[in-house]
């Protein structure tokens, strides 16, 4: 548990994280080091150079902008936690953010670094996807972006190019009066989620739903957006037996398997927690306590 | 903090008072010593190279490349320690173990993964991390044995890894099973899991060749046998090791055992002229720490028309993994000399099959063979009660051994001990554990909250924990010219309280306040014998020789007169105890709240109330984890898939439900002066078997639970398979 030799780097400012990125080859950016110190002490990654974000300027804020959410990739998730912002306009993130880990480890733990690390129970990567989130990634060509959906490229692995880093992501916001909800079962308290759920809801005039987004982490290698599900319950008037029925469908996702838990009982709680937390988030619709 | 003030002696003596723990200052003032604190100058750093196979041949190991490394002092393979014999297993009446024994480094053959294979020294343990991941080898793979119910596999030619069959009984079982109005039969299996510390184990030696003395600093739970053992296997005079302890992140019976890495640090002291120091980390630790309780019953009972049990006959598997370690078969002994629990069982028969597997070999952890034991022993009682159709508390007064039989001699041994249960008045524990609980109230709580839907039990669970294991202790109180005492032990800590337990009960015989006496324990130069602390012996055993020896100081209490006390047992003495749980499922997704926890016990005798309740509560704690959470589990290649803490979960203070403890003093021991049991495993005891009867009850199915651990996907396939 003590990690092999590497070059540390302690860059002020992006443009020096990039220039390190597009000289120094086999290198590691370290965030809140949650994942990443554990990792370097069993030796499962081995980088050549460490390039220590934590004294970078200009990437841990938390602003809204033009009907989204915008939050720096290096900001704390205990800044999440108690940011005002985030509970007002975005209560599932705040929902959230409370079942990540423990508060000692949320103190250091970023933003950026748990999407970046991109492990399929992670409860903020979970959020992102059920957001519509948008990435911003800054390189040598220069700053683009990557909707959430097309940012998990594989198992644990983003869409951003060895010489990218995250700067920031988009949270685009849901009307004032949605409903929400984020439940996972985990089987100690600050565990990764075995599965979790987040549901956000709209509903128009006639109490008709007329916006769902359903998302499910820890049943697949990336977070599952659950569309056959939304196209089931839109436009109809939201009942038990409607989220019921709605929910089976989960139980067809293809899920994985680990010592937590065999395929089969992720499916079985795709389906519960599903429906979980379309029940919470409709109760919720309104400013609703749920 | 201020030094402590010297008060008068407590009015009414010092035993039975909750004082302050006297080893507590250092603990909260951050300046404790555990294993990793230790340095000495010029020290090497062991790394241990592990094997990656379950089973297989060692055709051949490649060090060049880890002796390339600037820094790197030695590597050895089973060739450079070939004079060192295996790890022996303390002297038991069970034959044949020798040949199953594990070499400190593996030989030919590799058993499973994690054993070790090699090890490295250089100086630092970063680099003896780079050196180790460059020692290879080839290793040709054998078939792989993971359960212990299967058909035995070849250990080597002309042995299998059957290496016992343990067996215990009396009485007239075939006749009970053919009188029995009925019979009820169940198939039981407690999962794998074990002790796990917060500190790992560690060890470091260092030679004086002056002196002629090998330290070995680090162990701790009974240093003088494991001085004697270290002694025949390094061909040194036993008084010329001494072993020092420090302070310990937890013991639980697998830490302070004698390792293949306590034996390599000792010799590389000796060999290479260096003080050497290892300290294991948490996946080494999680992959070759003794793990503990796999066992599988068949156990049938033989009943009459009442429910009154007439016979039982259980045939056991237990997984011994790889090798046989220090304890031998101790567990598997265990086990089958404690199942009747608190029951009169006219005729009985054990069969444990100990077997090896391929996976980290096994041994004590806390309340060894008893947790097992009880877990079968109360599904059966709990069996019998829905068999017959009476209440459970009905169908356990019906069996239980009544006081007025005290004491009870069982045809049974445990430990090469005789087993005669020395005092107890079971039933009264009982009924004060359900008054305490407020019983028929609870009963009827449940059952409206049942009626609305939820899935609420409550389950209830009887026990027998036994303590104080001889064969004798010694200690020697003496007086200094300032008024203070010097107690000199043969015991052990664990971090239980030791030095104010043994200070208490000295103090209360000189009659004088227990912060002027002072315990030393866990140092081998000290004092010529001692057995340690294991066993929940330490208050029973070291206890009452403290006693004796205040006693006899007390008689002539001047400054510089010293005394000697020797306490001898040849039994050990039975506290007994009561758990009941009430667990709330949640249907959908398997999971289960511990919503209410009381732990009744009666411990003869307590000497500090306060800490005896902190072990019973960490102690359910441990079996929580047993219960519902903890399990080391292996792939089909016989790969270890819990080696980390985020794969082995163990309850942490978020999952511990508020423990209710009802501390009973009714049935003293009559076998020492003081009248005193051993607490450190009554906590634990029957939490397995406590947790399955709430959760039966809460589902309404008497009988689901028929595994440990009960995890949510076990428990959904069980209320799946009830709904079809």
């Amino acid at each position: 548990m003590k990690p092999p030799r590497f070059h540390y780097h302690d860059p002020k400012t992006v443009p020096e994280v990039v220039g390190l990125l597009k000289t120094l080859p086999n290198a590691r950016m370290l965030a809140g080091g949650q994942s990443l110190m554990p990792m370097l002490n069993m030796r499962l990654v081995l980088p050549d150079h460490l390039i220590d974000l934590n004294r970078v300027e200009g990437l841990a804020y938390i602003r809204e902008t033009g009907g989204a959410l915008e939050i720096g990739a290096m900001t704390r998730q205990r800044e999440l936690e108690f940011s005002e912002i985030v509970r007002e306009l975005c209560p599932m993130m705040h929902e959230a953010i409370l079942q990540v880990g423990h508060r000692q480890t949320r103190n250091r733990g970023t933003l950026g670094g748990s999407l970046c690390q991109l492990d399929p129970s992670a409860e903020l990567v979970a959020v992102a996807a059920a957001l519509d989130a948008t990435v911003a990634v800054a390189g040598p060509k220069g700053k683009r972006e990557i909707p959430f959906s097309e940012f998990p490229k594989t198992y644990m692995t983003p869409a951003i190019e060895p010489d990218e880093l995250l700067t920031g992501v988009r949270f685009p916001l849901w009307a004032k009066n949605h409903g929400h909800a984020f439940v996972e079962f985990a089987r100690r308290h600050g565990d990764f989620a075995i599965v979790s759920a987040a549901a956000l809801l709209e509903e128009d005039g006639g109490g008709k739903i007329k916006r769902a987004s359903v998302t499910l982490g820890g049943v697949a290698a990336a977070p599952v957006r659950v569309r056959e599900l939304e196209k089931a319950i839109m436009g109809h008037v939201a009942s038990d037996a409607l989220f019921r029925e709605a929910c089976e469908v989960c139980r067809k996702i293809e899920a994985m398997q680990d010592v937590h838990a065999p395929s089969s009982y992720r499916q079985h709680l795709a389906a519960v927690l599903s429906r979980r937390a379309l029940e919470k988030a409709h109760a919720r619709i309104g400013g609703g306590r749920g | 903090m201020d030094r402590p003030v010297f008060q008068p002696a407590l009015e009414g003596g010092s035993i039975g008072r909750s004082v302050p723990r006297l080893e507590d200052l250092p603990m909260l003032t951050g300046s404790g010593r555990y294993a990793a604190d230790i340095s000495f100058p010029r020290e090497l750093h062991m790394r241990v190279v592990r094997s990656s196979h379950a089973h297989g041949r060692i055709v051949s190991i490649d060090a060049a490349g880890a002796l390339a490394v600037a820094g790197c002092v030695a590597v050895w393979t089973s060739r450079d320690v070939a004079e060192i014999p295996p790890i022996d297993f303390r002297p038991t009446r069970v034959q044949g173990l020798e040949p199953y024994r594990q070499p400190i480094l593996a030989r030919d053959r590799v058993r499973y993964v994690g054993e070790p294979v090699a090890v490295v020294f250089a100086e630092d343990p970063y680099l003896a991390e780079d050196a180790a991941d460059l020692v290879t080898m080839e290793v040709e793979e054998l078939p792989v044995l993971l359960s212990a119910d299967a058909v035995p596999g070849e250990f080597e030619p002309g042995r299998n890894t059957e290496p016992a069959v343990i067996r215990k009984g009396y009485g007239d079982v075939n006749g009970a099973f053919r009188a029995a109005h009925t019979v009820v039969e169940l198939d039981l299996a407690i999962g794998r899991h074990s002790g796990v510390p917060l500190e790992t184990r560690g060890a470091i030696a260092r030679y004086d060749e002056m002196r002629d003395v090998l330290e070995l600093h680090g162990a701790t739970k009974r240093p003088h046998a494991n001085r004697d053992l270290l002694a025949r296997m390094l061909a040194r005079a036993p008084g010329s090791i001494h072993l020092y302890e420090g302070h310990v992140g937890g013991g639980f019976g697998v830490r302070g055992e004698v390792y293949p890495e306590d034996v390599l640090v000792c010799a590389a002291a000796l060999r290479l002229g260096r003080p050497v120091k290892w300290i294991e980390d948490r996946r080494e630790n999680l992959m070759a720490c003794n793990h503990s309780r796999e066992q599988r019953h068949r156990v049938r009972a033989a009943i009459d028309a009442k429910g009154r049990i007439l016979g039982i006959d259980d045939e056991f598997f237990h997984d011994q993994g790889a090798y046989v370690r220090t304890h031998g078969a101790r567990v598997a002994d265990m086990t089958a000399g404690m199942l009747p629990g608190p029951y009169r069982v006219p005729a009985y028969r054990a069969i444990g099959h100990y077997r090896l597997t391929n996976k980290t070999p096994a041994a004590t952890y806390r309340a060894p063979g008893r947790y097992e034991a009880t877990f079968v022993c109360e599904r059966l009682l709990d069996a019998i009660a829905a068999k017959i159709g009476i209440d459970r508390v009905e169908a356990r007064r019906r069996n239980l051994v009544p006081k007025a039989e005290m004491p009870y001699a069982r045809e049974l041994d445990v430990i090469d001990t005789e087993v005669v249960l020395d005092s107890g008045d079971y039933a009264g524990l009982l009924d004060k554990a359900l008054t305490r609980a407020d019983w028929p109230a609870l009963q009827r709580q449940l059952e409206t909250r049942r009626a609305a839907g939820e899935a609420v039990g409550a389950g209830l669970a009887f026990f027998v924990e036994k303590s104080g294991l001889g064969p004798v202790d010694g200690a020697r109180i003496s007086m200094a010219a300032d008024g203070t005492f010097d107690v000199v032990t043969g015991a052990a800590s664990l971090g239980q309280g030791v030095e104010t337990v043994l200070a208490q009960i000295a103090a209360d015989a000189l009659g004088v306040d227990y912060r002027r006496v002072r315990v030393i324990h866990g140092h081998t130069d000290r004092i010529e014998q001692g057995y340690g602390s294991h066993a929940s012996r330490t208050t029973v055993m070291t206890g009452s020789a403290v006693h004796i020896a205040a006693t006899k100081l007390r008689e002539n209490m001047q400054p510089g007169c010293s005394a000697q006390g020797s306490f001898k047992s040849e039994h050990m003495t039975y506290p007994y105890g009561v758990h009941i749980a009430v667990v709330k499922v949640d249907r959908e997704t398997g999971g289960v709240v511990i919503e209410r926890y009381l732990a009744a016990f009666d411990i003869g005798r307590a000497v500090n109330p306060r800490l005896v309740e902190g072990q019973i509560e960490g102690g359910v704690v441990q079996g929580l984890g047993g219960a519902l959470l903890e399990e080391f589990v292996y792939d089909a290649q016989g790969s270890p898939l819990s080696v980390t803490l985020a794969d082995y979960t163990m309850p942490t203070a978020c999952e511990a439900p508020g423990i209710a403890v009802l501390l009973t003093e009714d049935a003293p021991s009559p076998l020492n002066p003081l009248g005193l049991k051993g607490a450190g495993e009554g906590g634990v005891n029957p939490v397995g078997a406590v947790i399955a009867s709430a959760i039966d009850d809460a589902l309404g199915v008497p009988g689901a639970v028929t595994r440990l651990p009960v995890t949510p996907p076990r428990l959904v396939e069980i209320m799946r398979a009830e709904r079809r």
